[in-house]
């Protein structure tokens, strides 16, 4: 029997057991939503193809599983690629399908037609141009194999209508045969035996975990890690709850505004531990002053990620799953007391810390008290700007997949329509968008699909009136000329919550803030925007300077 | 330092702008970069001139090798294969001079391929030290158009 292209579409979706699908419709991918119609897997309706991405990806970061997408050609691709990008850039599984004009006209500046794959090409894994309709379900299979294996990513799958249209026999294969794609999985012996013999002569050690830990699930083979070797760890922004922040080893995030403690630990370091971590600029500043004395252990599936800006003593190609299980079996734990103790003291010595003034809510308070107030049990995704970075340092994250962020590309208006994804992921759990008032006006159209869903997120705004984060670097770089990041001239977010069908709530003092929040997890039907109006000009410390190091450091105290 | 980098890559659309977009996306120049058949149909062969020193050697290397197209990358240097290219070098050449050209062409085992009344066309291949030796004694007769293929590499067993 044959079946057109847009059945087989659909057929694959569900052989790969796809749930949920996020999207916008057009005229090349109407045969496709004609067959979505009746699919037996959810399709979210998104307002803006940008939102349909974030969303698939908040998914996917929130799941584990693939994250999935369809948009039309041209404009409605064109508008999906900040989504792409910011999964590429973090690692994020996701198969997004844009309709393409058909075949016979691509090339010549047909109505809608955008050069999907060439525009995406840099921003993805891989993707692929479908050409005839005999290929569609080989290439889907691959689609979700490249998707999910080895270093994650995003693959985009271009389908002209003509092949959506077009009809042959349904084969799903059975394996995937690519002969030259094959990630690796097990690190080599001979590496780990050395890089554990590192470990056990070391004197000053520090694990940093990265990414990596949570989208290869290593985080209960972390945790045996640390246990046998005791040796303290801090996170990136994408290895938030990798392990848990409650744990007196925890040095929370290091970086451009990670605590003292972790960096100056790091810096101090003998030797340094990576775990899926890739050595961003905003972890390492001044790669030159970065670890003056210390050795590198470098463990990573991607092989290219290896001595790309700090070069690595032991490299460990593999997953962080496998590779730690092997060492923790081998591993002898290192005699580091002393070190132990001084970094300890450290971290009680130099707490993240904020001023408290009379009745103004500083930020970070409202950041400390969604954690109280949800037991540290939800999940969090964030903006870009201050409020992310208060979101990292003043939450403590335990659980992998409970801090969502933009942490490669940074792309404001990822928060909100990722925790749709998240909360669609984890119907079990409340999903949190801490948010900027910048921010959160940049998909802010995606709130009617939370209403229509049900779905209770809360979004929580740190209204400063500013893009803070840009005024906070012209403050301390740019003598204070705050040219053009005031945003005071806002709506009224209480009022546009309720236009949408969800609750509103503004607080102004200090006071309010635990009630708005109680009000807030006791809604479970609605959306909630809480409009806190914070501390206008509160700053994210400690900062080192970009392209600076730990002794650049600026902390409140300095200032 | 100069690499000569060999990839074999599936023999696809795209595959091209997927390796050239890779180099202009981090900044690599490529001194030449050549593209053929292989002796398999499905196999395409990419001969890429690359500088740079070790790091971004290795970069290019695991960059390329992330590619899914791509299924061998070699790293190919003078001892361990054969290289060649061919150039056409189109000189200034009154008769006056015509013997003097004819000379030089004769040592390169070079090629007359076209002549007019002020110009001659040559053609060498050969390795491509040897072909920056044949321009340099031409320069000056004036070239006046010069072409180069870029380098084919092959490993030696
Ligand atoms: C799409 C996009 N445009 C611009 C930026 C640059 N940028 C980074 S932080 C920031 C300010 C964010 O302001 P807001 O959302 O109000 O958050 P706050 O810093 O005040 O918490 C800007 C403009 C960005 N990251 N993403």
């Amino acid at each position: 029997m044959k079946i057109s292209g847009a059945e087989i579409l659909i057929e694959c979706l569900k052989k790969e057991g796809v749930e949920v699908m996020f999207g916008y419709p057009g005229g090349v991918v109407i045969p496709i939503f004609h067959h979505i119609f009746n699919a037996p897997f959810k399709f979210i309706l998104a307002r803006h193809e940008q939102g349909a991405v974030h969303a698939a990806d908040g998914y996917a970061r929130a799941s584990g599983k693939v994250g999935v997408a369809l948009t039309t050609s041209g404009p409605g691709a064109t508008n999906a690629v900040t989504g792409i990008a910011t999964a590429y850039m973090d690692s994020v599984p996701l198969v997004v399908i844009t309709g393409q004009v058909s075949t016979a006209m691509i090339g010549n500046d047909a109505f809608q037609e955008a050069d999907t794959t060439g525009i995406t090409r840099p921003v993805t894994k891989h993707n692929f141009l479908v050409q005839n309709v005999e290929e569609l379900a080989r290439i889907v299979k691959e689609a979700f194999f490249i998707a999910s294996t080895g270093r994650p990513g995003p693959v985009v799958i271009d389908i002209p209508v003509d092949v959506s249209k077009a009809e042959t026999k349904f084969v799903y294969p059975e394996e995937v045969k690519l002969r030259s794609y094959k990630p690796v999985y097990k690190g080599h012996p001979v590496q780990i035996e050395k890089a554990c013999r590192l470990i056990e002569t070391s004197k000053r050690p520090v694990i940093y975990a990265g990414g990596g830990v949570i989208a290869s699930n290593a985080a209960a083979e972390l945790a045996e890690f640390v246990k046998k070797t005791g040796i303290p760890i801090t996170t990136t922004l994408m290895g938030l709850g990798a392990y848990p922040e409650t744990d007196p080893l925890a040095l929370k995030m290091l970086g451009m505004h990670g605590t003292f403690y972790a960096n100056q630990a790091v810096h101090d370091s003998d030797l340094l531990i990576a775990v899926g971590a890739r050595f961003d600029d905003r972890v390492t500043g001044n790669v030159s002053e970065f670890i003056p004395e210390a050795k590198v252990i470098h463990i990573d599936i991607d092989p290219a990620s290896v001595s790309k800006s700090v070069q690595v003593d032991i490299p460990i190609v593999g997953d962080c799953k496998a590779v730690l299980h092997e060492m923790t079996k081998i591993v002898k734990p290192p005699q580091i007391q002393e070190w132990v103790d001084a970094i300890l003291k450290m971290k009680k010595e130099n707490p993240l810390t904020y001023g408290s003034d009379g009745t103004r809510i500083k930020p970070q308070y409202v950041v400390e008290r969604i954690y109280e107030l949800t037991k540290g049990d939800a999940v969090i995704t964030t903006e870009v700007g201050q409020n992310q970075m208060w979101a990292a340092q003043f939450y403590q994250y335990t659980q992998p997949r409970s801090f969502i962020s933009s942490g490669g590309l940074g792309t404001m208006g990822f928060g909100f329509p990722a925790a749709i994804g998240a909360q669609l992921a984890r119907p079990d759990k409340r999903v949190i968008d801490i948010a900027g008032d910048g921010s959160i006006q940049m998909n802010i159209q995606e709130l009617i699909v939370a209403v229509q869903h049900r779905l209770p997120i809360i979004i929580a705004i740190l209204n400063n009136g500013f893009l803070g984060m840009v005024r906070q670097w012209q403050q301390l770089f740019f003598d204070k000329r705050y040219s053009h990041s005031c945003i005071s001239f806002s709506p009224d977010f209480v009022k546009l919550a309720e236009a949408y069908g969800a609750v509103g709530i503004r607080v102004e003092k200090r006071e309010e803030v635990d009630e708005a929040i109680r009000r807030a997890l006791s809604e479970t039907e609605k959306p909630v925007i809480l409009d806190f109006h914070v501390d206008r000009e509160e700053n994210v410390y400690p900062i080192i300077p970009a392209g600076k190091s730990v002794k650049d450091m600026i902390t409140r105290e300095l200032v | 330092m100069r690499h000569v980098i060999s990839v074999k890559v599936e023999n696809k659309f795209g595959v091209l702008a997927r390796v050239a977009g890779l180099f202009s996306a981090r900044g690599y120049n490529i001194d030449s970069l050549t593209v053929s058949q292989t002796e398999q149909e499905d196999i395409s062969v990419m001969t890429i001139v690359v500088r740079g020193d070790d790091r971004i050697i290795e970069q290019v290397k695991k960059q390329l090798n992330k590619l899914i197209d791509i299924i061998k990358v070699t790293d190919h240097n003078e001892f361990s294969a054969v290289q060649r290219e061919l150039a056409l070098v189109k000189v200034n050449a009154q008769p006056a001079k015509r013997t003097e050209v004819y000379q030089i062409a004769e040592i390169f085992r070079a090629e007359i391929v076209d002549i007019s009344v002020k110009t001659m066309t040559l053609e060498v291949t050969g390795e491509p030290g040897r072909i920056d030796s044949f321009i340099e004694l031409l320069r000056p007769y004036a070239i006046k158009e010069m072409i180069r293929t870029g380098r084919v590499s092959m490993g030696k067993e």
